[in-house]
């Protein structure tokens, strides 16, 4: 009886299009239950939390049009990371880059409160999106010039953004009416972003969102850009090999998932919450959420509508529970992480047939 | 007193505050020093951290007795480390996305377990150890030999680990494992063995380090109180170069980055601002190893986040 049972991948020529399907489905429902599992352990009953969870974000109209008003964040982050993802360039600090187009699009909207809408919102979302990028710039150039992990940088980079918040808002930024909150002075009526009421869907952002998506889209599978970034992502030494230009490239993807998260920051503060408050109350870790959103969308830019839609609904959810059963915040962490982990292990399933086998001791 | 005096004061008191600071650091850096040579990068280390700090306050708390705080919190961070062992080394899954999904899950887990230790206090703490004579010369006495009995276990460990890791065929194992898997099959070495068993070390140290945040340092269980230590230690990971001796020389220096930060702070400097040296620190030093590491061509193990596929060797 000497030997161990071992685990045998192998990888398959072709994966059917209804198996890629059907793993996901399961793989989703398998980490549903593993939570179930983890929750039932740590004393929290998991059918009651779920119930909560699905009526919170899916069972009333205010419970859907607030799982759409995360979608929003999600969306424009996460298209922006299947770009980056797509060319293997791991931006893993969309967090600050929100961040930072929030700082922008505020510094903007409290120096000039009497522009008209028109120009002052327009001009909001542009500086934002110079903002995002140029947080990101950081990260792409010490990669693109001196080889550093970018995981790292632009990880480092979000908790420098965190602090910048905190310092604007406790420090020179700080409201003259806000009774000692951290927060900004509200923004003019035209630094605010108009809403489907009596919902708090700024629908000026869904629409860039969605249209963004469908623009990233078009870059990824019919532009020379997409093939390169492409190419790039899967065999960069064929990219080299074929005369693009890695260093572009990494700049790029960079520029636009910085960029489309500093987006994100902006609809938050103009659309949601008038005015720059503390980093949490600006983003519950949206740029984090984002990642697996564009993994769960299998980097697909159109497919981060839906995904945004689905983890835009566990925040609510989320929301709910902490209401309801007195959880903290950071639970919801706890789907995220088992989601991730078991989508991307059916994904590899997929991919290769299993054999068990018994290996004998040599 | 003179400003001669009050300035060596001064260096003295940051000196001493930075070996303590710099202990939860150094012993996730030799975890992950140790997972990174097997070729397997862990991105879990701030998940696995925070979970060991709450399971050791917890146990600690429910015990009475620290040691076993300790040895829990080593327990599921090892636990938790196999998670991404079984992600990335038999499920190939790529090891980025999988660290940091271990890392939501640990945040997740330790503020769901943690909230009822929320304001609690300590029932107990290890009281300082003197090494006696040593301690009590005069400077280095109080600056080396007065502390708990962590600091002492994570400095022998660096000795302990550099001896192993270069003059021990399993040291040699595990590096060629990390740096030419298929010529470590072929000369009938289990690779994927002892790429488990590296996780599994640097998940046990990883706990160890987040058990000596809310026992040891802070004694108090604080929600998110690891606040990017984990990703400190990979960064530092890298300064180190893979190599023991090197990341006792970072853990502290960033350990003193870390005092300077609250002693800068009476000055009337922004604590906000204060609080972004670490990471611009951290930021410095993947600069600085990215330039040495491409000088030199000494950098990380070659096979450092490649699966290992026996069939196509």
């Amino acid at each position: 009886m000497k030997g161990w049972l071992s685990l045998r991948l192998e990888k398959r020529l072709a994966v059917p299009r209804g198996l890629e399907y059907l793993t996901l489905a399961l793989s989703l429902l398998l980490a549903l239950a593993v939570i179930a599992v983890l929750f039932r352990a740590l004393g929290v009953n998991p059918i009651v939390a779920y119930q909560r969870i699905f009526r919170g974000a899916f069972g009333s109209l205010y419970g859907l049009s607030e799982t759409v008003v995360k979608a929003i964040p999600l969306m424009l982050v996460g298209v922006g990371l299947t770009i980056a993802f797509r060319a293997r360039v791991y931006n893993i600090g969309a967090e600050g880059q929100l961040l930072v187009g929030a700082i922008c699009a505020t510094g903007l909207a409290l120096a000039r409160p009497n522009w008209p809408a028109w120009l002052l919102l327009p001009s909001m979302f542009a500086v934002g999106f110079i903002g995002g990028a140029l947080w990101a710039m950081i990260p792409a150039l010490l990669k693109a010039r001196f080889r550093v992990d970018e995981v790292l940088s632009s990880l480092m980079m979000v908790y420098i953004a965190s602090e910048l918040v905190n310092y604007l808002v406790y420090g020179p930024w700080k409201g003259a009416k806000e009774m000692g909150f951290p927060y900004t002075d509200k923004f003019s009526p035209s630094a605010q972003l108009p809403r489907l009421l009596p919902t708090r869907i700024h629908y000026p952002t869904l629409i860039l969102a969605v249209v963004l998506a469908v623009l990233a889209y078009i870059l990824i599978q019919r532009t020379k850009w997409g093939f390169e970034i492409r190419v790039t992502g899967e065999n960069p030494e064929a990219a080299r090999y074929a005369g693009m230009n890695y260093l572009t490239t990494v700049l790029l993807v960079m520029l636009l998932s910085g960029g489309l998260a500093g987006l994100a920051g902006v609809g938050e503060v103009a659309g949601i919450h008038y005015r720059l408050r503390y980093p949490q109350g600006v983003s519950p870790g949206y740029g984090f959420t984002a990642i697996i959103v564009a993994w769960l969308a299998r980097l697909n830019p159109l497919a981060v509508i839906l995904t945004a839609l689905l983890l835009g609904g566990l925040l609510v959810g989320g929301d709910a529970i902490q209401v309801a059963l007195g959880l903290p915040v950071a639970t919801m962490y706890i789907f995220n992480g088992v989601i991730l982990l078991f989508v991307l292990g059916g994904e590899m399933l997929t991919r290769y047939q299993i054999r068990l086998e018994w290996r004998r001791k040599t | 007193m003179e400003a001669q005096d009050i300035m060596w004061d001064f260096i003295l008191l940051v000196l001493r505050a930075a070996i303590p600071a710099g202990t939860p650091l150094l012993f996730g850096t030799l975890g992950e020093v140790t997972a990174e040579r097997s070729g397997v990068l862990n991105l879990g280390v701030e998940g696995m951290m925070i979970v060991g700090a709450v399971t050791a306050f917890g146990v600690t708390h429910s015990t009475g007795n620290i040691w076993l705080g300790v040895a829990a919190a080593a327990l599921v961070g090892g636990l938790l480390a196999l998670v991404h062992a079984f992600a990335s080394i038999t499920l190939r899954v790529n090891q980025v996305v999988s660290g940091l999904a271990l890392t939501m899950l640990g945040l997740g887990l330790s503020g769901l377990v943690g909230k009822r230790y929320i304001g609690m206090p300590p029932r107990t703490r290890f009281a300082p150890l003197a090494v006696p004579g040593l301690s009590d010369l005069p400077i280095i006495g109080p600056l080396f030999f007065r502390y708990d009995p962590l600091v002492y276990l994570a400095i022998v460990l660096v000795p302990v680990l550099w001896f192993i890791m270069y003059k021990t065929r399993w040291g040699i194992t595990l590096r060629s494992v990390g740096e030419s898997p298929a010529t470590a099959d072929a000369l009938g070495v289990n690779v994927f063995r002892v790429r488990y068993l590296a996780v599994f070390f640097g998940g046990l140290m990883a706990g160890v380090g987040g058990a000596y945040l809310s026992v040891v340092y802070t004694t108090a269980w604080i929600e998110g109180m690891t606040a990017g230590a984990g990703w400190i230690v990979i960064a530092l990971t890298i300064f180190a170069m893979w190599d023991p001796l090197r990341a006792l020389l970072g853990a502290y220096l960033f350990g003193g980055v870390r005092v300077l930060q609250y002693r800068l702070q009476p000055l009337g400097i922004s604590p906000n601002l204060l609080n972004m040296l670490p990471f611009i620190f951290t930021i410095l030093v993947l600069l600085i190893s990215a330039g040495e590491a491409m000088r030199k061509r000494i950098g990380a193990p070659a096979a450092l986040m490649q699966p290992y596929m026996r069939e196509e060797r």
